[in-house]
């Protein structure tokens, strides 16, 4: 179970182990089992954890009492499909507005893999080191809705409520979900890939301007002079 | 409303052992108390509902949101050198703080590193945003008790602090100096000279607080004892910077996390104070102060030579990955999450901000306060509104 390496460690000639983060994952995996879906460690960087839906206040608990990360970081969530509108790098007069939306199978998961479209990710760390624990979650497509963590860490509520809005994330056990940031009436979640910037839409981006290069650049750098 | 005489008597024992002297029972919904989002007494345009049972709170609701301009969506549309005008509104007293965070999260990614000269300088910089942040902290709290002298002195003595930032970047407030590699330029000449000597000024300045401000009697007593933050508390809410260390816990990025700077190099200190109130809060932002001095003079001394830009490609792809770097800025911990899919731009920016989670406490630390120690008490936690709201 959750012995994938990180991408970055793979690809290094010898293999290095980080005996503080392969032991605080081991606190996880021993209170969690199962529940413990996939794991990264990058050595000297992080350890990403992806628990189980339904083990995500366990896991929040475990980090708090078992794993002594008793600071809370911050809560938040990734939005794993493309963009439709991509960068708005191209003229609107070229693609019809609004774009068909991606694929559901476009959305590629980052470390620790996952199933979802949406993802929250939480961060928890031990004061006095650099030890942090960045825990993710999947959240069901048809209805994103996840255990809160305000019991276990009061600061999650804010945290909560701003993932709400800006995701349409909701958080079973945490009754404050009013907007925090955005006007009750606000129709939408800005940070999901279908919300279109609205500032793009009103003034178009004029198009990426080729940069040419340099003299005296002989050789030639990556992706010189053209965008994809 | 009308309560039953057993609430009424529940509420009064609570409120008594709760070791609080107002007693006074209002059956009805009580006095609600809007301040803001305009009130000259909050940083920006907080605004805060209080309800208040007498001269008490009972609940404080916070809303901000006023200034929200949606940087983690415009990051999305950006390419990473771009990025950096953006986050420099952050925390606009200390900008260039904001900056480093997120290009050493992108430097991390693309497994570049900067050449030591750029991170010595990145360090001085660092602290010097530090400096002038905090100076300006020093002279609005002061502000806020009802004492108009410091806050002039702040502004006098910060401007050392801006000449110094905008000779070298050329922007007094949004340097946006910090480039993926290394830096946009070399400090200017005879620069080093002048930062000592300023460094000199803002020393004294601290005394001059310290004397003035912090030795105050009636300053004591309005912050000793007021807006008590247990540990255990701020650690499950995140605050950081003087807010958590001004709780007796002692942590600071900068010496158990350092990442692409060189604070391993140089001898300073890490404050905290026992107490947790608006006090040590405070007292530990005024230490921080006079340590960055002391590491900017050390920078200037130790200054190494050679290059300050790394060899980076002129278009700047970062690989897939994931990277989370938080520093210790002048507010707090601040941290970006960066989602790389190796285009030219981040596909997710997630900003972790000190003061949102600073401030997301008030609601508990208000509850049972006096109305006047609401003011003290945002005053000493310390936020700005572009850090709230991002």
């Amino acid at each position: 179970m959750a012995e994938d390496t990180a991408t970055a460690s793979a690809e290094a000639p010898e293999i290095v182990v980080d005996e503080r983060r392969e032991e605080l994952r081991a606190v996880f995996v021993a209170h969690l089992g199962d529940a413990v879906l996939d794991s990264v460690i990058k050595p000297g960087d992080g350890l990403w954890i992806r628990v189980a839906t339904d083990a995500w206040a366990e896991a929040g608990r475990v980090a708090q009492d078992k794993a002594d990360c008793k600071y809370f970081d911050f809560l938040s969530a990734i939005d794993w499909l493309p963009s439709p509108y991509g960068r708005y790098e191209d003229s609107a007069l070229d693609v019809p507005f609004p774009p068909p939306m991606p694929e559901r199978s476009a959305a590629v998961p980052g470390y620790a893999g996952g199933e979802s479209r949406l993802q929250v990710l939480a961060s928890v760390a031990k004061t006095g080191t650099d030890l942090r624990v960045l825990l993710k979650v999947d959240v069901p497509d048809d209805d994103p809705r996840l255990a809160t963590w305000i019991r276990t860490y009061a600061g999650a509520a804010w945290h909560e409520r701003e993932t709400h809005e800006m995701f349409g994330i909701s958080f079973d056990g945490n009754a404050d979900m009013r907007n925090l940031y955005l006007p009750s009436e606000f129709e939408g979640y800005p940070l999901r890939k279908e919300f279109p910037l609205l500032a793009r839409v009103v003034k178009p981006w004029p198009g990426i301007i080729d940069v040419e290069p340099m003299p005296g650049d002989d050789e030639p750098s990556e992706g010189e002079g053209t965008e994809e | 409303m009308t309560l039953t005489d057993a609430q009424q008597l529940g509420y009064i024992n609570a409120q008594a052992a709760d070791g609080r002297v107002n007693v006074e029972l209002e059956t009805d919904d009580g006095m609600v108390l809007n301040m803001g989002p305009q009130h000259p007494a909050t940083h920006g345009t907080l605004r805060l509902v209080a309800r208040l049972d007498g001269e008490q709170v009972t609940s404080a609701d916070v809303m901000c949101g006023y200034m929200h301009r949606g940087y983690e969506k415009l990051c999305e549309v950006r390419s990473y050198p771009q990025v950096t005008t953006l986050v420099n509104r952050i925390d606009w007293l200390g900008s260039f703080a904001n900056e480093v965070p997120f290009i050493l999260a992108a430097e991390q990614l693309m497994e570049v590193e900067a050449p030591p000269r750029a991170q010595w300088i990145r360090t001085l910089l660092f602290e010097l945003s530090r400096i002038a942040n905090v100076s300006l902290f020093i002279g609005d709290l002061a502000l806020q008790l009802g004492a108009q002298t410091p806050a002039f002195y702040a502004f006098r003595d910060r401007e050392f602090v801006l000449n110094q930032i905008e000779s070298v970047t050329g922007g007094r407030f949004h340097p946006n100096f910090d480039r993926i590699g290394g830096l946009k330029d070399d400090l200017p000449k005879g620069w080093i000279a002048e930062t000592k000597a300023a460094m000199v000024r803002l020393r004294a300045f601290c005394d001059e607080m310290e004397g003035l401000v912090y030795g105050n009697e009636i300053f004591q007593s309005r912050t000793r004892g007021v807006g008590v933050i247990p540990a255990a508390i701020a650690q499950s809410y995140g605050l950081s910077g003087a807010n958590l260390r001004g709780s007796g816990v002692d942590w600071d990025l900068r010496r158990d996390a350092n990442v692409g700077l060189v604070y391993d190099q140089l001898d300073w200190k890490v404050w905290t104070h026992p107490d947790g109130d608006s006090y040590s809060r405070c007292w530990v932002r005024l230490q921080e102060v006079r340590e960055a001095t002391k590491i900017v003079d050390q920078i200037c001394d130790g200054l190494p030579s050679g290059a300050i830009m790394a060899k980076v490609p002129r278009i700047i792809k970062v690989p897939a990955g994931e990277a989370y770097i938080a520093t210790e800025n002048p507010l707090g911990q601040m941290g970006y999450y960066v989602v790389s899919k190796g285009d030219t731009g981040p596909f997710r920016v997630k900003i972790r901000s000190a003061s949102f989670n600073n401030i997301s406490i008030a609601p508990w630390l208000l509850r049972g306060v006096y109305v006047p120690d609401i003011i003290t008490i945002l005053a000493s936690l310390y936020f700005i509104l572009g850090d709230i709201d991002r």
